[in-house]
């Protein structure tokens, strides 16, 4: 009898110092009362969030979490990251378990409506696509009539996988996985003939192949997929924070403000917008509810867009990825932050 | 015809024989073998057969684990190591990932520095549960005791340790062997105070606070004393009433207070750097004892002659015993969010260990069931001829048998949980096969690792629930010849 | 005297103290605060879920589960395609989770029986193996199973284009394929084929049904042939042979469907990148049933093993006194009183295998967890709906399995008096 009192007293203790009240509004208030993001990643993508082994998150999407920690709290290292699973993430967001949802999560319709969700951005635009080992002879997604292919339940990969087979009248035989690494497993194994998710999964995961030539990603990219940070639906300001981070971000490689020269270009830049995106000049800070040095922290957490591709997935990493549409709009991509004024 | 007369006596032998040597398949190796192995066709199939099994899986498995490696930075390495050593072409186990990322697997991701705290929590848990599961005998108390408290200073030793700690190790687990050895009955204030201190050591924090929480209670026995005994209505009325206004206002200044004064803080440890098998543990141990007290109400209300209190914990056992753990898993994590206030918005573990509690609590309250109805007849007519209340009844009478006889259902409950706990993985924590496993190979050093980890994680399991069985059985057997 | 003892009996006037002191009312008032404190529990739980949904924007409506599904699972027992509604892909996994739970359960009983019986055998090495296979099963969690399972399926054997060409390796047998998707067993067709019975989009071939019609058929015959001889042994003490018949029955019906409809086997062929023809078992499939079965299997061998030792030792001595063999005083002696003590265990079993498959989701095995409570949950975003559902439909599932087996617990119960 004693023990379970005593345990009530311990669940109370948890709870007290668990418990939070989330939604109904300001989650920057929130955020900075709590002094601390919590943002929700996924449970392990290599190049977009991964943990080594003293538990430091690194990645494409865990450098817009730091960033956002910078540009509000003023320090890039006050996140806590919740690994999210497909099924569990946008739970986790809508119910205020976490911030901000920086998890490779694509952009759709009804996401954005039905479930209440607002997308801040596009980080990353992605696209699914097939990959199958050289030694099938197969060069095209048409000539998968039949085949089998591996494919991660509960993502919108799923839905595209069918509504393409059916477009194009082929069959074809799905063998369902729970996550990527069983799905690489059992592609390794060949236990399906291709392998289907977004493109830049596909690369990462034949990146870390013994033999990666052997490997081919076909041309084909049968779907569209956006990626980018997502937030709740109703709290504008906290969504204008991270929608606006992102593009300071984005901005910031536009301009040619990098970690490195920040500082420098923040006291004798030319450029107005420059100068307005650093808070040299303007008060753009003060309008979405922070202060004027915001974009410069932002910014200086993990460097800008091209660096924080570049050091997490780009070329000279094992992942290998090319900018491709994910470029600056001024290179012929489309990655284009509104402007700054 | 009469040949037979006086003096002919029948022949008896007067000297013994010495006595033969039974034929050498009667004896030794070969009549053991004769007997156990190969009496009669049947019998010499099942030992042909078994030695192919034997044989086979030898063949398949012994190349693979005789090739491993353990010294290497990322699977790409152990591969080349392996075509280096065996040739090209050779399979290897590569336990290099096991040997870089074993912490992970026991700790996930708790700060390296603080492993002391989880593996002092562990040596204390022995303590706690000495005067429970290690009571039967003075000498297995004592053992359990000196071998946990060496085993877990020398651990502490090796992990990171503030002096301090490793000085209160060695007094605790003095004063534990002491009072084991002359006051036994006394080892239960551990158990009391345990879930306390295994929560702040765990999670850090202030100490006071729960401490102020558990002074609470204090508060309210001061208070029955403080009434004269004949107001007992008043004085429990009273007593609750201010355990609970000194919970709600006065628990919190008191601590701080105290916190100012006398600074007694651990590095708070967030819920979520638990992984591995200290979170499998965690919720294990405390689904266990936190469904034990209400699997026994929901026992005894089950057997209950109230109708309403029987439909319900009817009702309650049946539908918990229905479904399986993974929907009340993802209740916990998707749908426990709808059912609480608006806003509301706790600790993912702790919503786990309620549905974990929940789960076990109805199979548990259906094993001590079964122990209340093994009970004769004739105790509970004992109890009522000696005139005492249902509550005096259960409490002296019925429920320790009860629960003695329940005790290895109550383990294998226990075994089933701990096993459970690795569904966790499925809704996004990291248990030790799949969360931890899955994100080690999301690394890109250690992508494609598989069966490695399967095999170390597997282990672990295999040797904590078989010595937790094997335990149980001991039990059995020792409760079984108290009875006779 | 009279007077007092009357007084003595007279209730006294009732106060309100008593409701809690008196012991004919206590138990009432403790049932009415317990009535409203659950009472209170349950609005409690479904007001704050109203107001949650009324705050998320959302509403209880299990209208989506009529519309497309647009995704597509890969073992079906009735045709689906992406176009159907998610009504459909949920009757698909729950029918997936029955089928595998009813194979496992069978498989399960075979295995744990013989392995409780081989544990309790003389043999020393085979009794050891047993126990052994026992003691890792029931101590590692079944999900590592499943996985590790799995994974030997998926390594050990070979990919469907090993069977191309000249070189390729030969269907085992000439007609099973194993490959690391799925097995490839010949299918039967007839040639003179009689249809199918069409139920909606279901056609179940009329062949099928006579088989099972014939089956079912040739079992109550036995029982009545059996009858007839088990009441003329009584009768006259000589039992007639009745093999020669019960074999027929057996043997005969299918060997006349095989000549009437002239059935052959489909063996399968590799098209394209699989093979076509013939019939073919996933390997998710079958990876959770083996791995159902083998560790229920070692739970019920301990439950088998108990049962049989539970039965005291002086049963068989008499029945060997008696001059019955080994294999009929098992048969005849043990078994059917340690049925009594193994079947209530084993309903659990059945239980638990049944609640485990909801695991399948590890090999990608889209059962009802993988439709309704996974796929369909997460596309539509009705988490809440889809999972209620998914548990009652759990629910309804075990409660009916306990309910049957309880009927047959009672049954053999009977016999002990």
């Amino acid at each position: 009898m004693k023990r379970t009192v005593c345990f009530g007293a311990a669940v109370a203790t948890l709870l007290s110092t668990g418990a939070g009240f989330a939604d109904e509004g300001d989650t920057l208030a929130e955020v900075k009362g709590r002094d601390q993001l919590i943002c929700g990643v996924n449970a392990g993508l290599v190049g977009f969030a991964s943990p080594d082994a003293n538990g430091n998150w690194t990645g494409f999407d865990i450098a817009i979490c730091k960033a956002v920690a910078a540009a509000v709290l003023g320090d890039p290292t006050k996140v806590k990251y919740v690994p999210t699973t497909g099924q569990t993430r946008f739970t986790a967001l809508a119910s205020g378990e976490v911030d901000i949802l920086s998890r490779n999560s694509t952009w759709t319709f009804s996401r954005d409506t039905d479930l209440n969700l607002d997308f801040a951005g596009i980080n990353y635009y992605d696209g699914q696509g097939f990959m199958v080992p050289r030694s099938l002879g197969v060069s095209s997604a048409k000539e998968l009539g039949g085949a089998t292919i591996c494919i991660q339940t509960g993502t919108t990969t799923e839905l595209n996988l069918a509504d393409y087979f059916r477009a194009n009248n082929m069959e074809y035989q799905p063998v369902n996985i729970d996550s990527n690494a069983e799905g690489e497993q059992q592609y390794m194994a060949g236990a399906c003939d291709a392998y289907t998710t977004d493109a830049s999964g596909l690369a990462a995961t034949r990146a870390a192949f013994a033999n990666p030539d052997d490997h081919i990603i076909l041309p084909e990219i049968i779907s569209k997929e956006p990626l980018g940070p997502v937030v709740r639906h109703g709290d504008n300001n906290w969504g204008d924070i991270v929608r606006w981070t992102l593009y300071a971000l984005i901005a910031a490689e536009e301009y040619g403000v990098t970690s490195a020269n920040i500082d420098e270009l923040a006291s004798n830049s030319e450029n107005p917008e420059v100068q307005r995106l650093l808070g040299t000049t303007g008060d753009l800070g003060a309008m979405i509810g922070l202060d004027a040095d915001w974009a410069k922290r932002a910014i200086k957490a993990s460097g800008n867009y091209g660096e924080i591709f570049a050091k997490t997935i780009g070329e000279e990493t094992p992942i290998g990825l090319a900018r491709g549409l994910n470029a600056q709009w001024t290179q012929g991509g489309l990655i284009y932050a509104m402007p700054f004024r | 015809m009469s040949e037979i007369h006086a003096q002919s006596v029948p022949y008896v032998r007067d000297t013994m024989l010495p006595p033969a040597a039974p034929p050498s398949r009667q004896t030794g190796v070969v009549r053991w073998l004769r007997m156990n192995l190969f009496s009669g066709w049947f019998n010499t199939v099942l030992t042909i057969l078994g030695i192919g099994i034997i044989w086979f899986l030898f063949h398949h498995f012994w190349p693979w684990l005789s090739h491993s490696v353990w010294k290497a930075d990322s699977v790409q390495q152990c591969r080349e190591i392996i075509a280096a050593r065996w040739g090209e072409g050779a399979t290897g186990g590569c336990f290099a990932v096991i040997r870089e990322r074993w912490h992970q697997y026991l700790f996930g991701f708790y700060p390296r520095a603080g492993y002391w705290r989880p593996i002092m929590t562990m040596g204390l848990l022995f303590i706690a549960i000495t005067p429970v599961l290690f009571s039967v005998s003075p000498a297995i108390r004592r053992w359990v005791l000196a071998a946990t408290g060496l085993i877990t200073i020398l651990l502490m030793g090796v992990a990171e340790t503030p002096d301090w700690s490793v000085i209160l190790m060695w007094a605790l687990f003095g004063i534990a062997l002491l009072m084991a050895e002359y006051a036994p009955r006394r080892l239960f204030i551990f158990t009391v105070l345990y879930p306390v201190v295994a929560i702040w050591l765990l999670w850090g924090g202030s100490l006071w606070y729960p401490l102020m929480l558990l002074a609470g209670f204090a508060v309210g026995y001061g208070v029955i004393r403080a009434v004269p005994p004949r107001r007992s209505g008043l004085a429990t009325f009273l007593a609750i009433a201010a355990a609970v206004i000194w919970w709600l206002f006065l628990a919190e200044p008191v601590s701080g207070l105290l916190q100012d004064m006398a600074a007694m803080r651990l590095m708070p440890v967030d819920s979520n750097d638990f992984g591995g098998f200290l979170l499998a543990v965690v919720i294990g141990v405390s689904g266990i004892a936190m469904s034990l007290p209400l699997g026994i109400v929901l026992a005894l209300a089950r057997r209950s002659d109230m109708f309403l209190v029987h439909i319900f914990s009817v009702i309650f056992i049946e539908f918990i015993r229905g479904v399986p753990l993974i929907t009340l898993l993802f209740v916990a994590s998707l749908l426990l969010n709808y059912f609480l206030p608006p806003g509301t918005n706790f600790d993912i573990i702790l919503r786990v260990i309620i549905m974990v509690t929940i789960f076990a609590a109805a199979y548990m309250a259906e094993v001590i069931r079964g122990g209340l109805a093994a009970l004769p007849r004739g105790q509970y007519e004992a109890a009522d001829s000696l005139g005492l209340n249902y509550w005096q009844a259960q409490r002296l009478i019925i429920l320790p048998q009860a629960l003695k006889i329940s005790i290895p259902g109550i383990v294998g409950t226990f075994i089933g949980m701990f096993k459970d706990t690795t569904l966790v993985g499925l809704i996004g924590l990291f248990d030790p096969l799949k969360g931890i496993s899955d994100f080690v190979r999301s690394n890109f050093a250690w992508k494609g690792i598989y069966w490695e980890p399967f095999i170390f994680v597997g282990l672990i399991f295999f040797v904590i629930c078989f010595s937790m069985s094997r335990y149980s059985m001991y039990l059995e057997r020792r409760l079984s010849r108290e009875n006779r | 005297m009279i007077d007092r003892a009357s007084a003595g009996r007279q209730d006294p006037p009732f106060r309100l103290s008593m409701l809690i002191y008196d012991k004919r009312y206590r138990s009432l008032t403790f049932q009415v605060i317990v009535f409203i404190l659950v009472m209170s529990l349950v609005w409690w739980l479904i007001n704050n879920t109203i107001t949650n949904l009324a705050n998320l924007g959302k509403d209880i409506d299990f209208g989506f589960l009529f519309s497309r599904a647009g995704y597509d699972i890969p073992q079906q027992v009735i045709p689906y395609n992406s176009d159907d509604t998610h009504f459909r892909a949920a009757l698909i996994g729950l029918l997936n989770t029955l089928l595998v739970s009813f194979l496992g359960c069978i498989a399960a009983t075979i295995v744990g029986v013989t392995v409780g019986v081989l544990r309790l055998s003389n043999n020393w090495l085979f009794a050891r193996l047993m126990t052994i296979y026992v003691e890792i099963f029931r101590n590692i969690p079944l999900l590592l199973w499943i996985l590790i399972i799995f994974a030997v399926f998926t390594e050990i054997t070979p990919a469907p284009r090993a069977y191309r060409g000249e070189e390729g390796i030969d269907l085992f047998l000439g007609m099973v394929a194993p490959t690391n998707r799925y097995t490839a067993i010949p299918a039967i067709i007839a040639a003179r084929s009689p249809g199918a019975l069409e139920l909606g989009r279901i056609a179940i071939p009329w062949l099928a049904i006579i088989f099972i019609g014939l089956l079912v058929a040739a079992v109550m015959l036995r029982r009545a042939i059996n009858a007839r001889a088990s009441r003329i042994q009584e009768r006259t003490g000589q039992r007639p042979v009745t093999w020669p018949v019960n074999l027929a029955l057996f043997v005969v019906p299918p060997i006349a469907l095989w000549i009437i409809f002239g059935l052959y086997l489909e063996i399968p062929q590799l098209a394209g990148f699989n093979f076509s023809g013939g019939i073919s078992v996933d390997n998710s499939f079958v990876a959770l049933w083996l791995a159902l079965t083998l560790y229920t299997g070692a739970f019920i061998a301990e439950i088998v093993r108990a049962g049989i030792l539970s039965v005291s030792k002086g049963q068989s001595e008499a029945a060997f006194a008696l001059g019955l063999r080994p294999n009929r005083t098992m048969n005849l002696v043990i078994l059917p009183q340690a049925l009594r003590v193994i079947v209530p265990p084993l309903i659990s079993q059945y239980l638990n295998l049944t609640k485990n498959s909801s695991l399948a989701i590890a090999v990608g095995y889209m059962d009802l967890r993988g439709t309704l409570g996974g796929t369909t949950a997460n596309q539509t975003g009705r988490e809440l709906e889809s999972i209620l559902l998914m548990m009652l439909v759990y629910l309804a599932i075990s409660l009916l399995i306990s309910g049957a087996m309880n009927i047959y617990n009672s049954r053999v119960r009977l016999k002990e008096r």
